[in-house]
């Protein structure tokens, strides 16, 4: 007997095969298993956030006017009632105050930016810290940190089109950045520009760049990523059950479908409740942007903080030769800095599998603690990056904390260069702690606390066994030896192997060299005789 | 012989030139103390009786560090000349007298009442002429100050300082332009013609009276204004919302995520 | 080490533990429930939306704890529409967790790498297929489609040309001029000596036909400061000296880093500071950088009095001002 829905529900499906032939595909992936874990849903927080951009963002197209054109200001603020300002401007104050649910959904989308960013930065650090960039995600990686950096740009422009004094401060600096280029700048930024700086051409140029060119770039690469994931199979992390081989997880339909999406919603109502009760750049404060004006405590966003901090800690460095003038001051932390920590970022995978000479695919994740090297080089760039962004709000926290601005400065000038090295140190001892106490687990098991009294007088403390899928989990991972150098053969001839041979052993000893090794099952034999 | 025989027959003496300059000066000093007294004896005694007070506060109070006669010295700054404005806006706002000299004066309670406040600065504006503190005509901002032109002259020539929102900002070496909020309307003006501390003097010809009201005015208005979407979180722009967006953004994302993948009961 | 030698061994997946609602009926009905009202909530907060978007007016002010003065329109819309999309995500995790189906599945991995077959008939094919294009004795054909699509990769830099005018001269020149008067920043007014105290700081502007409608591209580098210091407390050469009038001295004050507005003038020390990034000016040697990553000082206007008394610029500025540039040659 069919019913009435799976009358209609049999009409569409058979509407739809007998155009595509997909119920083969689509029966596939239906199936498809997802592994559950709670950090494997920061990619998501990005992907539904960016969702939240495209649709906050098509709103406001309605009504933002991308022009530099001046007028006089005549509207519901009061306070700014006859002054001069641009026609971004002026409508980004109608949208905030004579557009019902405009300003909502201006915070809407300027809380997803910066979730996005934010989620994409988290994102990042797991997948890092888990090792899920290596073989065969290499190139996923790399679409991953073009993503990243794509971002950046577009939030900053997305912020800097209201065209008010924070902003357009942002975008003096950039303007500075860009003249600075040896050579081309002036005419660089002449032609983004059109001409002297502000111009009247830059507002309308970055409104095309920001939503046209860049989503449409965004659009191509979020496929693209959520494509190789698909076809490639998530990572799951290591533990009984789980192999290389498999992937143990929850159907698509219901359970991911659910989950997912309910999760879509969550984030979408959590970025809203913040647009709800967290005022976010109330540009009607800052007033429309002219060049003689200026904001005490001006920063750009915080995915840009960073930036900021090493502009400002940056030594005044500037040569003067020949008639030409470099500006290392500026190219240093605005270009060459960056340039080297991202592009050192994106070729990660292909150093790491270099230095290990690991050419295996990997679908089990690692636990950081089994990796102390690329842990430890994770926290070192971590401990810089922060310090950076410290020290780009410097003069927010001499104001907050009633300290000297000249003092934050040269604390974070030598924490930028002390504090990455400690935190490698300490990372890496933490991580073979850690790995001692996964061996000591092992043999031993678990302190309980209970003391107990022997007949002879001795006190010990009971130990109770771990259970065997956590005896797996702590010993499954692999610990491969280090590159050795090539030996001399036979008849004493040293091989060729040049400085990049060196390097390499070098780089291997040291991701591999030190580990604590980790128990088999010899060592657990041994120890089940009547030991505790 | 009479009086005027006597004197015409000693006109010749020596003496006589230097006593008829003496007798002059009294004769000229009398006429003008006499013309220039104001009509009413009572408010001379008061006025003079409120420096008085002045002088003995100032003398217990803050010649320790300015001078027994305001003239300055080693630690702080001369006061003649600063004017009744600078008197009113340092003691009234508690920064003098200063507790630590350390640091930048800072705004707190102050320790002297109004009527004390009144004669120190009686005292001061008595050493030698200074801005005078405004009055209550010349303090009218509702009526005589515009927001807007407030607002454009706030920002080209405050904000640097104290931030496009009043909310104070950093200077050099620890000292910092504080916050203009929760300030009186008379210190926001003695503050802009006096110049204390680190603040450079605006005076009258470079910011008019009545811009001075429409910087009031606006201020003013910044402080009563609510917040059009929701908390304000302090004024100061990206850095408390980047804190906010990690912490309570993907702090409360993390943790529903964690709720969602971990298994029911 | 130890992956020579037998590790331990996979016990498998762990036994599968059930849910109270997939074995207790009231316990399921009990989730079925926490669900629903967790979709009825939504739909309490997408009715206070659609109330709050309508009849709430949008300048209306309501004191709340922790958030302050707060309009009630935008709280009112914002909190409906968060909380109803909120608890429809709610509804449904809650449901996937607690009703439907938990068990774990496992599906198999296949390596990314394609069979060797595969592999081989690719090649073959690729081979056999190119090949019959003879590319390698075509090298007229190679030659000659490398130059025709190079050339015309060329055409949209082109196109690019009339982005922008070419710099020139315009980084090197100012409105400044000698004999322009100073005019304050806002109001256009010139200004007199007399008119600024000892300590004071001055924003000016260029005098121009037309002040009603400055271009900010002017302003961007025209603006200047004037301070006023006692002109015993200047130490200048004496050609410097000469540019100041009565202890007032001008700069430029878009600042020499990065061009930010340098205004914070502290009467007491003398120095100015940019905001953006902590750069610090000495006034009375000449704006010379004392702390931060500017690298030269700002530069100085040679100001001096006209006729009627009015303060005006004795010649232009003698450097670039702003920030620096590769063809910046002092």
């Amino acid at each position: 007997m069919i019913t009435r829905r799976e009358k209609i529900a049999g009409g569409v499906a058979n509407f739809i095969d007998e155009r595509t032939g997909a119920a083969k595909w689509v029966k596939k992936n239906l199936q498809k298993v997802f592994p559950d874990h709670w950090s494997f849903m920061l990619g998501e927080i990005a992907l539904y956030s960016f969702i939240i951009l495209l649709l906050s963002g098509t709103f406001l197209t309605f009504w933002f006017v991308p022009s530099q054109e001046e007028l006089v200001y005549n509207g519901s603020y009061q306070p700014l009632n006859g002054i001069k300002m641009s026609a971004a401007y002026e409508s980004t104050l109608n949208i905030s105050f004579d557009v019902r649910g405009g300003l909502l959904m201006r915070q809407v989308h300027h809380w997803a930016a910066l979730l996005f960013l934010a989620a994409m930065v988290a994102h990042l650090l797991r997948v890092f810290f888990t090792g899920a960039f290596r073989k065969p995600r290499e190139l996923n990686w790399i679409f991953g940190v073009a993503l990243l950096t794509l971002g950046i740009v577009e939030g900053f422009l997305g912020y800097s089109l209201p065209d008010d004094l924070l902003s357009g401060t942002g975008i003096r600096i950039a303007e500075a950045i860009i003249q600075a280029l040896p050579v081309i700048g002036t005419y660089l930024a002449f032609f983004a520009f059109g001409g002297d700086f502000p111009g009247e051409l830059f507002i309308p140029r970055i409104y095309t760049v920001h939503v046209l060119l860049l989503p449409g770039i965004f659009l191509a690469l979020i496929t693209v990523h959520l494509m190789l994931v698909w076809y490639q199979k998530h990572t799951q992390y290591p533990g009984a059950g789980r192999t290389e081989k498999n992937v143990v997880g929850y159907p698509l339909l219901p359970v991911y479908m659910a989950k997912a999406g309910g999760f879509f919603f969550i984030v979408f109502g959590v970025t809203v409740l913040l647009g709800a009760f967290a005022s976010i750049n109330p540009i009607w404060i800052f007033g429309p942007y002219t060049p003689t004006q200026i904001s005490a405590g001006s920063q750009p966003d915080w995915y840009m903080g960073w930036l900021d901090g090493l502009v400002r800690m940056a030594p005044p460095l500037e040569t003067h030769a020949f008639g030409y003038t470099i500006s290392w001051n500026i190219l240093i932390p605005g270009l060459i800095i960056p340039g080297i920590i991202f592009t050192g970022m994106a070729l990660y995978p292909f150093i790491e599998a270099w230095a290990t000479g690991d050419k295996r695919e990997h679908h089990l994740l690692d636990r950081p603690r089994n990796a102390p090297t690329r842990t430890a080089i994770g926290a070192m760039s971590l401990t810089f990056m922060i310090v950076a962004l410290i020290n780009g709000g410097n003069d927010l926290i001499a104001t907050h904390f009633g300290l000297s601005i000249n003092q934050i400065m040269w604390g974070t000038r030598i924490s930028i260069i002390l504090l990455p090295p400690l935190a490698y140190i300490i990372t890496k001892r933490v991580c073979l702690s850690l790995q001692r106490y996964d061996r000591e687990l092992v043999l031993h098991g678990r302190e309980t606390g209970r003391l107990v009294m022997l007949p002879h007088g001795e006190y010990i403390e009971v130990h109770e066994p771990i259970s065997p899928e956590k005896a797996y989990l702590l010993t499954q991972h692999e610990q491969a030896p280090p590159l050795e150098a090539p030996s001399a053969d036979a008849n004493g001839v040293a091989p060729r192997g040049g400085i990049k041979s060196r390097i390499r052993t070098r780089l291997s000893k040291a991701l591999l060299g030190e580990q604590i090794a980790k128990p088999t099952a010899e060592d657990v034999k041994a120890l089940e005789g009547g030991h505790h | 012989m009479s009086l005027f025989k006597w004197l015409t027959g000693k006109r010749r003496h020596r003496a006589m030139a230097p006593a008829l300059l003496v007798f002059g000066l009294f004769l000229i000093g009398g006429i003008y103390s006499i013309a220039a007294a104001p009509n009413n004896a009572t408010a001379s005694n008061a006025k003079s009786a409120l420096i008085e007070e002045g002088k003995n506060i100032f003398a217990r109070g803050c010649s320790s560090c300015h001078g027994l006669n305001a003239e300055g010295g080693s630690i702080a700054p001369s006061l003649i000349g600063v004017g009744a404005a600078s008197v009113d806006f340092q003691v009234a706002t508690g920064r003098m007298p200063m507790a630590d000299m350390s640091q930048q004066a800072k705004r707190k309670k102050p320790v002297y009442t109004p009527e004390e406040i009144a004669a120190l600065a009686a005292y001061v504006a008595s050493l030698a002429p200074g801005p005078a503190i405004p009055t209550a005509e010349q303090l009218d901002y509702e009526r005589n100050g515009n927001i807007a032109e407030g607002g454009e002259l706030f920002r080209t020539n405050c904000a640097m300082c104290h931030n496009a929102a009043a909310q104070g900002g950093a200077l050099t070496a620890g000292k910092y332009a504080p916050t203009l909020m929760g300030v009186e309307p008379v210190h926001i003006y003695e503050a802009m013609i006096t110049g204390p501390q680190s603040m450079p003097v605006f005076g009258d010809r470079a910011i008019t009276p009545e811009e001075k009201l429409s910087i009031i005015k606006w201020i003013k208005s910044v402080e009563t204004e609510g917040n059009y979407a929701g908390a304000s979180l302090g004024k100061v722009g990206p850095v408390t919302e980047g804190l906010l967006g990690w912490v309570l953004g993907i702090g409360s994302l993390i943790g529903i995520a964690i709720w969602l993948a971990t298994k029911a009961r | 080490m130890s992956n020579e030698i037998e590790p331990l061994a996979d016990p498998g997946l762990p036994h599968h533990v059930h849910r109270k609602a997939d074995t207790d009926p009231k316990a399921e009905k009990r989730a079925e429930r926490q669900v629903s009202i967790l979709f009825l909530l939504s739909t309490a907060g997408t009715l206070l939306f659609i109330y709050s978007f309508i009849f709430i007016p949008t300048d209306i002010f309501v004191f709340l704890p922790l958030l302050g003065k707060v309009n009630a329109h935008n709280l009112g819309i914002g909190a409906g529409l968060g909380f109803a999309l909120f608890f429809i995500g709610a509804g449904a995790v809650h449901w996937a967790k607690t009703l439907m189906p938990d068990e774990e599945v496992i599906a198999q991995r296949h390596t990314m790498r394609s069979s060797d077959e595969d592999r081989a008939s690719f090649v073959e094919t690729v081979k056999a297929e190119a090949g019959k294009v003879q590319l390698g004795r075509r090298s007229m054909i190679k030659r000659t489609l490398g130059l025709a699509l190079g050339l015309v990769g060329l055409s949209p830099i082109i196109l690019l040309r009339d982005l922008g005018p070419l710099p020139e001269q315009r980084l090197l020149k100012t409105t400044w001029d000698k004999g322009v008067r100073i005019v304050t920043d806002p109001g256009n007014r010139p200004i007199k000596p007399e008119d600024l105290e000892v300590g004071a700081i001055a924003h000016v502007l260029p005098e121009i036909k037309d002040p009603e409608h400055r271009k900010l591209s002017d302003i961007g580098k025209d603006a200047a400061i004037l301070i006023r210091v006692r002109p015993s407390e200047l130490k200048l050469s004496a050609e410097r000296m000469a540019w100041t009038h009565e202890g007032i001295i001008a700069f430029s004050k878009i600042c020499s880093h990065m061009g930010c507005p340098v205004a914070l003038y502290e009467q007491q020390t003398k120095h100015l500071l940019c905001p953006c990034h902590q750069s610090t000016f000495d006034v009375p040697t000449g704006a010379k950088v004392i702390f931060g990553p500017a690298a030269r000082p700002l530069p100085q206007l040679s100001i001096t009095v006209d006729s009627e008394g009015y303060l005006v610029a004795a010649a232009p500025f003698n450097e670039p001002v702003g920030p620096s540039f590769w063809e910046r040659n002092i």
